[in-house]
């Protein structure tokens, strides 16, 4: 094994900043190479959502598991409601889909921004570029954006010095419009990020024509604002790849890639466990799982059953052998042991031993029929749009698929006219292209939101202004909610028993992506992508930032509430493996 | 952020200035979610850029290290180390410094090994640094302790019944009487997530206090800021006068007062409904969403289950019954005029 070579490294990023939550990283760096060998990922949080839900009232779900994560909240309310709305039998009034679609799409809308601009956007800015590879700084000052009509900045060093943290105009300018998206968020779903006005059946949000207007004058002005946003990114991240010859390898991992579908068509959706592949298809987001560029299924039961949660490097118990809630799904499907409706969440603290058990993520696997394979969600955006483009089920006026690509038209706006945009499917699954693949989103649910904003008008203009459906809670059920979070792919699985929760298991996205070494011995996403990261920062090992690791984790905008902890510096160089360190458990 | 590279003696090259720093570090390594994180970044009374950047009179400077927003994200022991500024503060060389925490505190003793949660690496033992330990070794160095959220407030959402991690709040912790070394009790800015612009109003009073230009914080028997907390969610809630009027909805999507579908804004202190959550927009019952108490000691046991009448269904009304409908008669009569 490479790793007891000499010259080999260990180092340690704890916690990771401009992320959400506590994640550490902890590498052994080929310093003669300049590659990353290896890397685990650690999350250090337990908090035990599925041991302290047990026997609730399920009507209080959504408002609890809110709380798992304080920047895609409102993604879980969304979701719980789902899975309560499948158990409960009732499907509320389209105008209430329409409200929380345009909640869930000004959510999009706020997070991708933010965490682009002011997490993400630190890492390509003018002072982290100048600390880490001046050299790129200089030809960045030396070459013009080529979109420079549209986003108004002349060179690519002047995009970099717009994001550098809070002197930057653009970086306070996206700081700004994170307020106003959430501010549209706000007028559908009530407050940010925990939602008050989503229920089951529906949502307790007033419809009036003020809604709609206050929600729709906000709108434009961000539709006005993805105009210069995506070709200035375009500009940037084409940059990189031209100043860094090789770059696409940073962050590269297999296309694999996790999408479950978000934004129900209410003409469709009846929230039935029996049509779910047909009304999933229907969503204004396919979902479907992409393996080395060919989709492999958009059917959203396929998806359920494959769904298998593995432990091997996790701080708990098996369930082996114990209960099993559910063991056919509702179409006669058998239901496996290690699948959410089935899982016991038996929490083990112990020491930290990269050898064996490191992290509070488990490791959540998509059984294909032969392989479990470590699908990624690509931070959320990138699966989205390549299943959507795939999938070719998408076709409204403002976005359409085309089989290969993802065409954005974005109406004229105040100063600006009409744009399209369009996303094509990548060479790679890597850093740049998730990141990339972020902005184009944005203007993805700017442009969809536009469609559910014209639905929901024609509601209340048809005087069909009722939000919710009345329900009951039945004593015995099982059930599932998909929708795409922020970051992916989530699914809330939910069993009842005597009207109270028995079993209740979220899967964020997060969990796949910064999930651990399984039974199996395969790394996470995280760890396989930063363990194939060749290093480009041209500082020497003292002054070693790690850049070109953190943009590999970054692009994946990890999210370890949801979900999850990297270690260099000087470092430490090893003359064996088993040093008395974090890594072998000996100390 | 920004303003820490002046700080004198961080970066050799940097002017010397010899006016003092006051350091934040902000704690998220507690059983949280990083709303109270986010939550501040919406804030915009003041706004998280016009403090760090000293746009208000009067303020100190202050280097904020912070993970949500942080520059800094070097590797442990090496260059722009983040947690370096904890090893500093534990070594006593900053000073002031306010700590902020956001989540709750788990039992560490409650089981025979591991961590509940952890923030950063030893670089000793190369295990997790719990947060327990580093409130054990910032608390008393720290110039005032800031519980952001009700979970480092009170416990909150991961304190709730069944759970295995012993959750508190940061008083339950410390002891409620703790009182920082420069006498300044802990202050809870609660709320689930905090309402953005009550957590900077509350940062911004600190450093004033700190700087010597503002009385000490005026706090109430929960450690909540007396002037956010001091009212009830009904006493500004624009539904009230439906309340009065003995109108209630039974259905979500109404407007009307939503006591019977769950709401406890009668019993809660939250500013909420008066303030809105963002820019005046949004809120809770006052938008059809029913109060759930978040902002509340016993939150959320004591409010579940959330969707249903807080009194077991019965609305203690009797003078209301009839003064309401008196006075919707007399609305009527005017409005036939």
């Amino acid at each position: 094994m490479s790793s007891d070579k000499p010259g080999l490294v260990e180092m340690t990023w704890d916690p990771i900043t401009r992320i959400v939550g506590s994640l550490g990283i902890h590498t052994k760096i080929d310093w003669a190479q300049k590659r990353v060998v290896e890397c685990y990922s650690t999350s250090s949080i337990f908090r035990g959502y599925s041991v302290f839900m047990k026997g609730k009232d399920p009507r209080d779900a959504h408002f609890i598991t809110s709380r798992i994560c304080g920047i895609c909240g409102d993604n879980h309310a969304t979701c719980s409601v789902y899975a309560q709305n499948m158990a409960y039998g009732v499907r509320p009034p389209h105008l209430a889909e329409w409200i929380i679609n345009l909640g869930e799409a000004a959510e999009f809308m706020f997070d991708h921004n933010i965490f682009q601009e002011n997490l993400v956007g630190v890492d390509y800015c003018e002072k982290m570029v100048r600390e880490t590879n001046p050299g790129v700084l200089d030809l960045a000052n030396r070459t013009e954006a080529p979109h420079a009509g549209e986003h108004g900045y002349r060179t690519i060093g002047d995009i970099m010095r717009s994001l550098n943290p809070l002197e930057g105009e653009f970086y306070r300018e996206a700081l700004q419009v994170s307020r106003h998206a959430r501010e549209m968020f706000c007028l559908m779903e009530g407050r940010h990020v925990h939602p008050s006005t989503l229920y089951p059946g529906g949502v307790g949000t007033v419809a009036t024509m003020q809604l709609f207007t206050d929600y729709l004058t906000r709108l434009m002005r961000y539709v006005e604002f993805m105009k210069k946003v995506v070709p200035m990114h375009d500009d940037l991240f084409d940059f990189v790849y031209t100043a860094l010859p090789g770059y696409e390898e940073v962050g590269r991992r297999r296309v694999l890639l996790a999408c479950w579908g978000g934004l129900n068509d209410p003409e469709h959706c009846d929230f039935t466990y029996r049509n779910m592949a047909t009304w999933g298809r229907k969503m204004f987001i396919t979902p479907g799982i992409v393996v080395d560029g060919k989709l492999v299924t958009t059917d959203l039961v396929d998806i359920n059953l494959g769904m298998r949660i593995l432990l091997g490097s996790s701080f708990y118990d098996d369930w082996e052998g114990m209960d099993r809630f559910v063991t056919h799904d509702e179409l006669g499907n058998p239901v496996d042991a290690r699948h959410p409706w089935n899982q016991h969440t038996i929490p083990k603290p112990g020491k930290r031993d990269f050898g064996d058990k490191y992290s509070w993520t488990m490791s959540p696997r998509w059984f294909d029929g032969t392989d479990h394979l470590p699908l990624d969600t690509g931070g959320g955006p990138l699966a989205r749009l390549w299943t959507t483009a795939l999938a070719g089920l998408v076709q409204t006026d403002y976005v359409k698929s085309t089989g290969h690509s993802v065409q954005i038209t974005l109406p004229r706006t105040m100063t600006k006219p009409e744009t399209t945009f369009e996303w094509r499917i990548p060479r790679w699954s890597n850093a740049i292209e998730r990141n990339r693949a972020r902005t184009y989103f944005q203007a993805y649910t700017a442009a969809m939101a536009l469609h559910f904003s014209e639905r929901a008008l024609a509601e209340v203009r048809g005087g069909r202004t009722d939000t919710w459906s009345e329900f009951t809670v039945p004593d015995d059920a099982f059930s599932v909610g998909f929708t795409e979070a922020v970051r992916g792919g989530l699914s809330h699985h939910m069993v009842i028993k005597d009207g109270r929760i028995a079993n209740y298991q979220p899967y964020p996205p997060t969990p796949w992506n910064a999930s651990v070494r399984d039974s199996f011995g395969t790394p996470g996403p995280f760890e396989d992508a930063v363990q194939n990261t060749p290093i480009f920062e041209e500082n020497s090992q003292e002054n070693f930032k790690g850049i070109d690791i953190m943009r590999a984790i970054r692009s994946f905008d990890p999210c370890m509430p949801c979900g999850v902890h990297m270690t260099v510096g000087a470092g430490k160089t090893l003359t064996r493996i088993h040093t008395p360190h974090a890594f072998s458990g000996e100390s | 952020m920004t303003r820490a590279e002046q700080e004198p003696g961080d970066r050799p090259q940097a002017p010397v200035d010899p006016e003092p720093v006051v350091h934040v570090l902000w704690l998220n390594g507690g059983l949280g979610c990083d709303g109270e994180s986010v939550a501040l970044t919406a804030a915009t009374q003041p706004s998280i850029e016009e403090i760090v950047l000293g746009g208000l009179p009067g303020l100190p400077r202050i280097a904020m290290h912070w993970p949500f927003l942080d520059f800094e994200c070097g590797p442990d022991s090496g260059a722009d180390s983040f947690i370096e500024w904890w090893h500093k503060a534990d070594r006593g060389e900053l000073d002031p410094f306010v700590l902020v925490v956001e989540g709750s505190v788990p039992d560490e003793t409650n089981k025979t090994e591991g961590y509940w949660c952890g923030f950063g690496t030893d670089p000793g033992t190369g295990q997790p640094v719990t947060t327990s330990e580093w409130l054990d070794r910032l608390a008393p160095k720290a110039t005032a302790v800031l519980a952001v959220g009700t979970c480092a407030g009170y416990g909150g959402i991961h304190a709730m019944a069944g759970n295995p991690t012993g959750a508190m709040g940061v008083p339950d912790y410390l002891g409620w009487d703790w009182k920082s070394k420069d006498g300044i009790p802990i202050v809870v800015v609660p709320g689930c997530p905090v309402q953005p612009d009550n957590l900077s109003e509350t940062i911004l009073h600190l450093l004033y206090q700190v700087a010597g230009r503002a009385p000490a914080i005026d706090l109430d028997e929960a450690l909540r800021p007396r002037w956010l907390f001091e009212t009830t969610v009904h006493e500004g809630c624009d539904r009230a006068g439906y309340y009065e009027q003995d109108e209630f909805a039974e259905r979500h999507g109404s407007p009307k007062c939503l006591v019977k579908l769950g709401c406890w804004g009668q019993v809660v202190k939250c500013n909420v409904p008066k303030r809105g959550w963002i820019n005046g927009i949004g809120g809770c019952p006052n938008v059809g969403g029913i109060c759930i108490a978040c902002t509340m000691p016993g939150f959320p046991d004591k409010f579940m289950p959330f969707m249903e009448h807080p009194a077991g269904g019965n609305t203690p009304a009797p003078v209301r019954a009839v003064s309401g409908t008196a006075i919707r008669v007399l609305r009527e009569i005017r409005v036939a005029r």
